[in-house]
């Protein structure tokens, strides 16, 4: 007798499914790379590029790296987010500077404001692709020890930076380097 | 519910998946060419709406084709091209999917459920076999005595 | 003015239609004649008000009125008039429309074509069919309406996505949504019956035409997606299992389970839980596809603009649409007896077995497609599952199929023996594994897979044409006795036929294509499988929404000239997206396919894509002789002259006595 409900069950059961698909992101790729060393790279200063920058360069210190381009509409939006953070000094911003002409880059941010600590030079997108880049604006979080501990992808908003990037970073600097 | 929007994706979705990316690597022998054939086929574009890194025209594609194409050149196996891509992207950059404990279920299922709807469609014939036949009641028979006697008085 | 003409008729269609739903089924609960009888004059009012609102929209976009949101949104002036047209059907509001139109039509058609049903069947399955209006309508009005207007009116329109302006492209949504939707009658048909507690076989046999005429439709439907997609998108493909193909193709299989066990159900009075089941089943995956198109859960190229507001919606009408029906399955399918018996070898198991397959496959493509999400609802990351997946899979379990055909199509009812079908059908499986073999081995190289699936569909084809001439054979004028042979047998020998023809299309193109990409500058060439592709140079050239490059390359064997071809890459206008238009020799044989690239160099070289494609053709000339063979079978004399019969006996009698 109850196996004639049992179409019944498993349809529920896939609307279910389904009411919870419709709350997801199908698009979203979560990052491999949460808890897990920052890869390294050393590239070009955007402002020196004589000079280069690495993730080394910050250990012992909770960092945020901030993959922009000139080309990037959202990048655009996301900025002033960016600069507000900078002004009040909490932590340690760094650009990477996506697939981008340099000029063009320099000219962004004379124009929309220079937040970053520095500014390194991905031009050919290898670093980006190295640390799972597929879209611009993204930003990371990494902590004292070089570990990789919050990918967010798409522009930062006052929201995203108040209630998940700011808390993270107050958290991890309680930590030991 | 938070939705990707607008400028982000929009700045990388190159709409036109009927521009078949057609590439311009050349390669020293046939075997590379068809390796890189299939590891591209068998990548995902992560850009893009549910498209291989063989079809796609973005510019995410594009560079991580150049990268097959450069593992390849320098004599990476097919495994670790595949390890380069899952270490970045996750396992979300293979279409197939590999097999571990969360996909289990995947790749076993089909197969399972092969047998087990064999199994139940023998156990219900068996059944049917030894079912008794048809009662039938005393109503249909009435009703069909009555139709075989409307019929024949009806002219046809 | 008309746009809100239009408006207005979907709003009087919605008062039809709940008439419709309504009044007929409490009529046919409650026995009122005058009841029943609404339901003709609502089902026929709600059809002449969609009608308007179609047309009035097709009206918009022919006049170019920009003024409306939707003609704005995907036409252009410079449009031809015939995407103009197929435009109305190309994004989500015009596509629901359509959808609405033709299940007002096909409930249409069954008024039309049913004099022979009880007044009481009759007016349920109307009734059915109008909830399913009410949805899409309500669906319409409340959250996509395709009168909305966009004021001020710009001057020109977004124009048409230029990947769908294409003929295949144009006509590929009305056949899958004919298909679709017609998959509605066997549903309604189902539905009614459960709930006048009568499962029989004439009930079988009205559903049974409906059932074929719907299958043919997604049949063609599908084959003309996969078409277009091959001859379109550049990349030599035909099917992708992306999200949506795969919403297309689970209906038609579980569609083809159907037909296979009403058959029986009709024939021997089993089976017939199930085969309520499978019309249920049918449907909802075809209402499940309109919800995996438009509501953003998965990520497919065929997407409209997806909207998680407009999926709650679906999500809702199906689980009330599906959910109601499956609770009425629940509490009636206890009561259902079936009379007959048979053997574990017989036709009747080998048709089981048949549609235990098809449900296996239909599961297990289900499966992959949903288990992205699967993952991800259960937060367990993100994985993807493409065609990799989906190929391992779907040839191992569709080929026990593909053998199993031959001896179910000759197995006798009721009880019959492997011995005795082994006997009978020797020749046709001598035939298929030697011709199969004898195939392969005249492909170069020879590969143990093109020996499998060759020796398969001959069989499949040698097993149907052996079944046709058992009935023939024996007969005084056998060639007379041929078109003697009634429709459903053609019917069903031309979709087993075609079944066959499909297997050698895509065995032999999946394994023997031959794919380059080349960089030729003009007047070089190069050499392919016999072939070799001579390339002329390009120009530019104007079309009339577009500017094109065009390529000219001949294509010339052992000397002989094959083939001119003129790929072309094309700058739409307005859209400013690039397109490239393949150049194709098409042949029974093999297809010649060039596709430009890009330009490289002052010398005017241009890198270009190269295929050679054996029997490619035939993937799509299978589908097509099966979608024939359906409709042969849906037109059988069975169904007219029943018609005939049963209008002679008292209305009561008719429905029932199985």
């Amino acid at each position: 007798m109850w196996r004639y409900l049992l179409p019944l069950g498993l349809f529920i059961g896939l609307v279910a499914l389904l009411a919870v698909g419709l709350g997801l992101n199908p698009r979203e790729v979560p990052s491999p790379f949460i808890g897990k060393p920052a890869p390294q790279f050393t590239l070009p200063r955007l402002h020196r590029p004589e000079a280069t920058v690495s993730p080394a360069d910050f250990r012992g210190q909770v960092w945020l790296l901030n993959v922009w381009a000139s080309w990037c509409a959202s990048c655009r939006v996301e900025h002033p987010v960016f600069n507000a953070l900078a002004r009040r000094q909490e932590v340690i911003l760094v650009g990477l500077n996506y697939k981008d002409q340099r000029n063009d880059a320099l000219q962004w941010l004379a124009e929309l404001g220079d937040p970053y600590t520095v500014t390194a030079m991905d031009a050919d997108g290898k670093v980006g692709i190295d640390w799972g880049v597929y879209g611009v604006p993204e930003t990371f979080v990494i902590d004292k020890r070089g570990i990789i501990r919050l990918k967010h992808t798409g522009p930062v908003t006052r929201e995203v930076l108040r209630d998940e990037i700011l808390p993270l970073v107050r958290e991890l600097k309680k930590e030991p380097a | 519910m938070k939705r990707l929007t607008t400028g982000f994706l929009a700045v990388w979705l190159v709409t036109a998946s009927a521009f078949a990316a057609i590439g311009s690597h050349e390669f020293d022998n046939p075997q590379d060419e068809q390796r890189f054939k299939a590891l591209i086929a068998e990548l995902r574009c992560l850009v893009c709406q549910n498209q291989n890194l063989a079809d796609s025209n973005a510019e995410l594609a594009q560079d991580l084709r150049e990268q097959v194409y450069t593992m390849i050149q320098q004599g990476a196996t097919d495994q670790e091209i595949i390890d380069y891509m899952v270490n970045r992207y996750g396992d979300f950059v293979l279409y197939r999917p590999p097999f571990k404990a969360t996909t289990a279920a995947l790749w076993i299922g089909p197969f399972v459920i092969l047998a087990g709807g064999v199994l139940v469609a023998v156990v219900y014939v068996r059944r049917r076999r030894r079912a008794p036949p048809a009662v039938t009641d005393e109503a249909e028979l009435n009703r069909a005595r009555q139709l075989l006697n409307d019929d024949e008085t009806k002219p046809s | 003015m008309i746009p809100e003409l239009g408006h207005f008729a979907l709003i009087l269609a919605l008062g039809l239609t709940l008439v419709q739903a309504t009044v007929p089924l409490l009529g046919s609960l409650f026995r009122r004649p005058a009841w029943m009888a609404v339901a003709r004059p609502a089902a026929f009012g709600q059809l002449l008000f969609m009608l308007l609102a179609f047309a009035a929209l097709t009206w918009s976009f022919v006049i170019n009125d920009f003024s409306v949101l939707y003609v704005a949104s995907n036409s252009n002036s410079a449009l031809p008039l015939i995407y103009r047209i197929s435009a109305v059907w190309g994004a989500h509001e015009g596509s629901l429309l359509l959808w609405g139109t033709m299940l007002s039509l096909w409930t249409g058609a069954v008024l039309i074509f049913s004099r022979s049903l009880t007044a009481e069947m009759l007016a349920r399955v109307v009734a059915v069919m109008g909830m399913v209006s009410i949805g899409f309508l309500l669906f319409m009005l409340l959250t996509s309406n395709p009168f909305e207007r966009l004021l001020p009116a710009p001057p020109d329109g977004r124009d048409l996505n230029p990947l769908l302006q294409d003929p295949g492209l144009a006509i590929h949504p009305p056949m899958l949504y004919m298909g679709y939707v017609g998959l509605a009658v066997p549903f309604a048909f189902a539905v009614a019956a459960m709930i006048g507690g009568r499962l029989d076989a004439a009930w079988a046999r009205w559903s049974r035409p409906w059932t074929s005429i719907a299958w043919m439709f997604l049949t063609l439907g599908i084959a003309l997606g996969s078409w277009w997609a091959y001859y379109e998108l550049g990349w030599g493909g035909w099917w992708f299992w992306d999200p949506v193909e795969n919403a297309s193709f689970l209906p038609w299989l579980v569609a083809t389970a159907l037909m296979h066990s009403l058959a029986v159900t009709e024939k021997r009075n089993v089976f017939k839980a199930w085969t309520v089941l499978l019309a249920i089943f049918a449907f909802s995956l075809s209402l499940l596809g309109t919800f995996l198109v438009r509501s953003g859960v998965l990520t497919s190229v065929h997407a409209f603009a997806t909207d998680p507001a407009r999926g709650v919606f679906i999500l809702i009408f199906l689980a009330i649409v599906v959910g109601s029906s499956l609770a009425l399955y629940a509490w009636r399918a206890p009561r259902i007896r079936s009379s007959g018996r048979f053997a574990l070898v017989s036709r009747e198991s080998a048709l089981l077995l048949n549609n235990v397959l098809l449900l296996v496959v239909t599961i297990s493509i289900l499966l992959g497609t949903l288990y992205p999400l699967i993952i991800d609802a259960l937060g367990l990351g993100k994985i993807s599952v493409g065609p990799p997946y989906f190929n391992s899979v779907f040839v191992p379990l569709t080929a026990p199929l593909a053998a199993l055909l031959g001896f179910g199509a000759l197995a006798r009812w009721k009880q019959d023996r492997f011995g005795r079908l082994f006997r009978l059908l020797r020749w046709p499986l001598a035939a298929a594994f030697v011709l199969g073999l004898g195939w392969a081995a005249l492909m170069a190289p020879f590969k143990v897979g093109a020996a499998f699936g060759l020796v398969l569909a001959l069989w499949v084809i040698a097993a149907s044409l052996y079944a046709l001439w058992l009935r023939v054979a024996g007969k005084a004028a056998p060639l007379a006795a041929l078109f003697r042979v009634p429709r459903g047998f053609w019917g069903m020998t031309l979709g087993h036929l075609g079944v066959g023809v499909f297997i050698v299309g895509i065995t032999l193109t999946s394994l023997y294509s031959t794919e380059k990409d080349v960089r030729l500058a003009p007047g070089q060439s190069h050499t392919m499988d016999g072939y070799t592709f001579t390339f002329e140079g390009v120009t530019h050239t104007e079309g009339p929404n577009y500017s094109a490059d065009q390529g000219l390359v001949v294509i010339t064997r052992d000397g002989r000239p094959i083939a001119t071809l003129h790929p072309q890459k094309r700058i739409y206008h307005v859209q400013r997206m690039p397109m490239t238009e393949a150049g194709i020799d098409a042949g029974l044989k093999r297809d010649l396919f060039v596709a430009l690239g890009e330009p490289l160099g002052q010398d005017g070289s241009w890198s270009l894509r190269l295929y050679v494609k054996p029997y490619v053709r035939w993937i799509w000339l299978g589908a097509l002789i099966m979608a024939f063979g359906g409709l042969l079978a849906a037109t059988d004399r069975r169904y007219r002259m029943a018609r005939r019969a049963e209008a002679k006996l008292p209305a009561g009698a008719a429905a029932g006595v199985a």
